[in-house]
């Protein structure tokens, strides 16, 4: 029984189609396996009984021909899930049942799938350790009172502890790909435009984009082709040909050029960094590829940038949760009352923090010196990749600074967590595809990540070189069931 | 750009977030740090570029008038704070 | 343009005060579903049965835009001659209301679908151009009930997300009778467009009015105030008038005008400051991310232009070159579509003129006196073409025509039917008539030596007398010719 939880989507799949294990089987494992792992608080909602009916339904009458046919998962609690509490790590919608189901959720059920609950994340998305939940800190399975990085942290921390075989996040400035560092695992954040945004809670609409997170790069493939879809209920969803990602999978990298930007080679970068992204460019090299030396100019800006086009598009974004339709409520005596005390009560600091701030830079007399300047260096930046692009078919870097910290170690500090993002950050701002994967371990025994950047709408590329690279690398993770 | 008390009153005023004297000095001090991170920008030469309209590589998509909703009154008021069959109901505003 | 023959003017002590007003009217656009939703846009429904998921703002809902409201703007900006913007941007105007559920209005702010036009007013005086500064879309709100509950206001989002043009004037106007000019005009635009049907009563167009006042003969404008949300052209006049007067006073008194938004009450006749909005809105506009701009094309635009219908200035003009109308009754019959088409349906068989003088005399009082539209007219445009047919063939005159008017009035029918039944037909035959007439002439030897005698007003007389010795019917064009030579 163990041993299922060992095996990847691919594998699990496969074993279901060729009906050596029951979907109940494998439903009843991952449950039992997170009955026992509460200490880690991934979930905020399980939904385990309705996960086993179904999967026993699915067994009753199985229908092998999809994608992920009889598979249980769990997903961050920022996809809204009918009938199942949604919350986005915030008490403001602690209590909140969708009608209604997002496309990316609905594209995994169609596929198949069964949900097993809903995972913990920081707080309406904002957040790189998972430490701004209303529902509480998430632990890294890695190691105790490690922070598993965020906000996509207790998909992060469910996948690494196996209690999922595989899940889905958001990534609006490094939400899949730090806490995929952090943990050991894969995540992929997709092209701008190629995952529906319909029905995921919105933090920052022209930066959030769901994307998988699994274990390994194949898996992570099959999984990005079920989540993929042009939906017209997003007017921002790109309708591009998507490929059998899967399918079309080789780790041949001969001849690509992977250009390594010299901004990214940051000031006290710590070695253990450096020594990894040399790893990775080594193994290129060995793999018959190009190594390209680049300069993307403006990447030191992209986080300041970041942190004014996000919090100003979030203050908007959140301004729906005023008590009136859904969510808490505070007694007011009349409606402004009403409204203050339900957000100021609603909302935790560091929500309300970039609420703050991106009322701020969109108001009277600040527009033009902060959020007009910021789409315009945005731009600046969109155009260094675009040139590079022209160089090279890909770009290695380190997907963070750091591995994992200790719990409460960075809470006092909104800069010094900002930082985290770093290398994520700029990608978002460009809108194009990048993918962590775990690379080392640093001299503490945590995991660290590289991350590799595509061309927009090419995933298959970075697919490929991922695969080629996983490959080289042999990454396993170290982590004992220390929470059981 | 340094954010003074009373501004931070002010966005809270905007944000509809009430905040007591405390928090508000504490979040003073966090925005103006933030800020000076910020503020790298300034070091930018940014006059002749054009602000970027949309990281979507697409058009806007436009859509037939069609009526596809239906009335779905009791998904609409099913997760209100206030029990009402019909209404949205919210303490009186003061006009 | 024409001189204001009675210029609008407020006079104090020894000055006089020229009004200087702006309208920012609200349109709500003809449509099938809202601007960002599929629900529908129907007036009248049950609270809150008219609102989907994205009307309502749940979380991670998304706005998606009405291809035939995009359409709709485009007509009314090419029906007030404006330029139309191939690109333009929707930005949020962001604000906290109950009836506001994204905490944010989509809307267009500094880059709107249409820009410059203008509005050509028909006036007694004569014609007045009227500048447009601009046309945007953007969402209307739903509706906040204050009184049906004393602790609680109620919220209706039926009509949250309906899409709005909202059409700006320039600040070009300068009387109260302007300001009623104007917005029938423009009124009638869009409704000849289909674009909007001006149904004032259910919300369909309001206006927010600018008030500003300055000394006859200065330069410049003064500061001005904004009356919000003004449902009717009386209350329009009224709270102007208030206005005007208002910030007439305090100046006269050597105060200064404080710019602000103001509310016209209705029972007390008289504006007052919005207290709620004292810190004054700032609305932090910026480009909506879940939207893209919108790029137009050549195309799309021309087939637009191509397919608007004859408009009312154009048709003004045609009737008055086609038909020799007058100018003044030209304005009557274009100035509402319905008008128009009913007109033009009666005149396909029926004598121009004739028709005219009907429509504009007759039906008219009678729409009045039962407060009626002329698309509820109780008699149809071709049982009132037939009418007048009867009267050009001279089987009936004009005055009997008056008494079928009436009958049908109360029927509809078909007016042939009536004078058959009621035996109405004129009698023309001379032969008939002349001795009818000579009948009167013997009756009435004393007048007829009189008016031999020089009383020509005594002609009257023995007509008169015709038409009652033949109960009204004799042809009375008849009656003159024969009169007429039988007393000579």
């Amino acid at each position: 029984m163990s041993d299922i939880i060992e095996l990847t989507l691919v594998e699990l799949a496969n074993k279901i189609k060729k009906k050596e294990i029951s979907s109940k089987e494998v439903t009843t494992a991952y449950v039992d396996r997170s009955e026992k792992s509460k200490k880690l608080n991934t979930y905020i909602t399980e939904d385990f009984e309705n996960a086993l009916k179904k999967a026993d339904n699915f067994d009753k009458n199985p229908n092998y021909e999809k994608k992920l046919s009889g598979i249980p998962m769990a997903v961050k609690d920022l996809f809204c899930t009918k009938n199942l509490r949604t919350t986005a790590g915030s008490k403001i919608l602690g209590n909140f049942i969708p009608t209604y189901e997002s496309t990316v959720t609905e594209n995994l059920w169609n596929a198949g799938a069964i949900l097993l609950g809903k995972l913990n994340c920081d707080e309406f998305a904002m957040g790189s350790s998972n430490e701004t939940s209303f529902f509480g800190n998430v632990q890294n399975p890695v190691g105790e009172d490690l922070v598993p990085g965020g906000s996509s942290g207790g998909s992060a921390s469910a996948l690494a502890a196996k209690l999922t075989p595989i899940t889905i996040g958001t990534d609006t400035g490094g939400s899949i790909r730090q806490p995929a560092s952090f943990t050991g695992t894969v995540g992929l954040k997709p092209t701008y435009g190629s995952c529906s945004r319909y029905g995921i809670v919105a933090f920052a609409s022209s930066l959030d984009q769901a994307g998988p997170m699994t274990r390994d790069v194949k898996d992570c493939s099959l999984l990005f082709e079920v989540m993929s879809s042009y939906d017209y209920k997003d007017s921002t969803s790109v309708d591009f040909k998507r490929r059998n990602y899967l399918n079309d999978l080789n780790n041949s990298i001969k001849g690509k050029k992977i250009g390594i930007p010299k901004e990214y080679r940051v000031d006290d970068m710590p070695k253990e960094i450096e020594g990894l992204w040399q790893k990775g460019i080594d193994i290129i090299k060995e793999s018959g590829a190009e190594i390209i030396d680049i300069s993307l100019p403006n990447t030191n800006y992209a986080l300041p940038t970041y942190y004014i086009v996000a919090p100003a598009e979030a203050s908007s974004n959140l301004a729906r949760y005023d008590g009136v339709k859904y969510g808490f409520r505070s007694k007011g005596e009349n409606l402004i009352e009403m409204y203050e005390k339900t957000r100021s009560e609603g909302f935790g600091n560091e929500v309300k923090r970039r609420i703050m701030i991106g009322t701020y830079v969109l108001s009277s007399g600040y527009y033009d010196a902060y959020y007009l300047k910021a789409q315009k260096v945005r731009k600046l930046i969109k155009n260094d990749f675009d040139e590079v692009y022209k160089k090279v078919d890909a770009i290695l870097t380190p997907s963070t600074p750091s591995s994992a910290f200790k719990i409460g170690e960075k809470t006092n500090d909104p800069v010094s967590m900002y930082l985290n993002d770093i290398f994520t950050v700029p990608i978002n701002l460009a809108g194009l595809p990048a993918i962590s994967i775990p690379a080392g371990l640093d001299s503490k025994g945590y995991p660290l990540g590289l991350q590799i950047i595509g061309k927009a709408f090419d995933e298959q590329n970075i697919l490929n070189i991922a695969y080629s690279m996983e490959e080289q690398i042999d990454f396993k993770n170290e982590i004992k069931d220390w929470w059981m | 750009m340094g954010i003074d008390l009373k501004t931070v009153k002010h966005i809270s005023k905007l944000s509809r977030i009430s905040i007591d004297d405390e928090k508000a000095k504490k979040l003073e001090a966090d925005l103006n740090s933030i800020f000076s991170f910020i503020e790298k920008l300034n070091e930018l030469e940014t006059q002749q570029v054009e602000p970027l309209s949309s990281i979507a590589e697409t058009t806007l998509q436009l859509r037939k008038d069609e009526i596809k909703s239906t009335n779905i009154r009791d998904q609409i008021l099913k997760n209100s704070p206030e029990e009402s069959k019909d209404f949205f109901v919210v303490p009186k505003v003061v006009e | 343009m024409a001189k204001n023959q009675s210029e609008y003017l407020i006079k104090r002590n020894n000055n006089e005060y020229e009004v200087i007003i702006g309208l920012e009217v609200h349109a709500q656009v003809l449509s099938e579903s809202k601007l960002f939703s599929s629900s529908p846009t129907k007036f009248g429904a049950e609270p809150n049965t008219q609102v989907s998921l994205v009307d309502a703002a749940f979380p991670g809902m998304l706005p998606v835009i009405n291809e035939f409201c995009i359409k709709q703007a485009i007509k009314t900006g090419i029906g007030l001659n404006a330029k139309i913007n191939k690109r333009s941007i929707f930005d949020r105007k962001n604000y906290f209301y109950a009836d506001l559920p994204q905490g944010y209005q989509i809307s267009q702010y500094k880059n709107p679908i249409v820009g410059e036009g203008s509005i050509t007013l028909d006036l007694p005086t004569g014609e007045k151009i009227v500048g447009i500064e601009r046309l945007h879309l953007e969402q209307d709100a739903g509706k906040s009930i204050h009184d049906m509950d004393p602790q609680n206001t109620l919220v209706d989002l039926n009509r949250s997300g309906v899409a709005l043009m909202e059409i700006v004037s320039k600040p070009d106007l300068r009387s109260l009778e302007e300001v009623n000019a104007y917005v029938k005009k423009l009124r009638s635009i869009m409704r000849y467009l289909g674009t909007c049907d001006g149904n004032m009563q259910e919300g369909s167009l309001r206006a927010d009015v600018n008030v500003s006042v300055r000394k006859k003969g200065q330069k410049g404008f003064g500061t001005r105030c904004e009356i919000k949300n003004v449902n009717s052209i009386k209350f329009m006049q009224m709270a102007i008038d208030y206005e005007a007067n208002r910030q007439v006073d305090i100046i006269e008194d050597g105060g200064t005008i404080d710019q602000e938004t103001r509310l016209f009450d209705i029972k007390k006749n008289e504006t007052r400051s919005m207290r709620s909005k004292e810190d004054a809105h700032d609305y932090r506009y910026f480009p909506d991310p879940d939207l893209l701009p919108l790029e137009l094309s050549d195309k799309f635009i021309n087939d637009l232009k191509k397919n608007i219908p004859e408009l009312p200035d154009e048709k003004k003009k045609r009737f008055i070159e086609k038909f020799k109308l007058s100018s003044y009754e030209a304005t009557i019959l274009v100035s509402d579509i319905e008008t128009s088409k009913y007109f033009e349906e009666v005149i396909e068989k029926s004598d121009v003129k004739l028709s005219t003088n009907w429509i504009t005399g007759e039906l008219f009082a009678l729409l009045n006196e039962k407060n009626l539209e002329i698309s509820q007219s109780p008699i149809t445009a071709k049982n009132l073409s037939k009418l007048i047919n009867l009267i050009k063939n001279g089987t009936i005159s004009g005055k009997i025509a008056k008494s079928v008017f009436e009958i049908m009035t109360e029927r509809d029918k078909d007016p042939q039917t009536i004078i058959e039944e009621k035996g109405l037909k004129q009698q023309s035959d001379p032969m008939e008539l002349e001795k009818l007439i000579d009948k009167v002439i013997n009756d009435n030897q004393d007048k007829v030596k009189e008016y031999k005698s020089g009383k020509e007003k005594l002609f009257g007389f023995f007509v008169g007398q015709a038409m009652k010795v033949s109960s009204g019917k004799a042809n009375p064009q008849l009656v003159n010719e024969i009169l007429k030579k039988k007393l000579k």
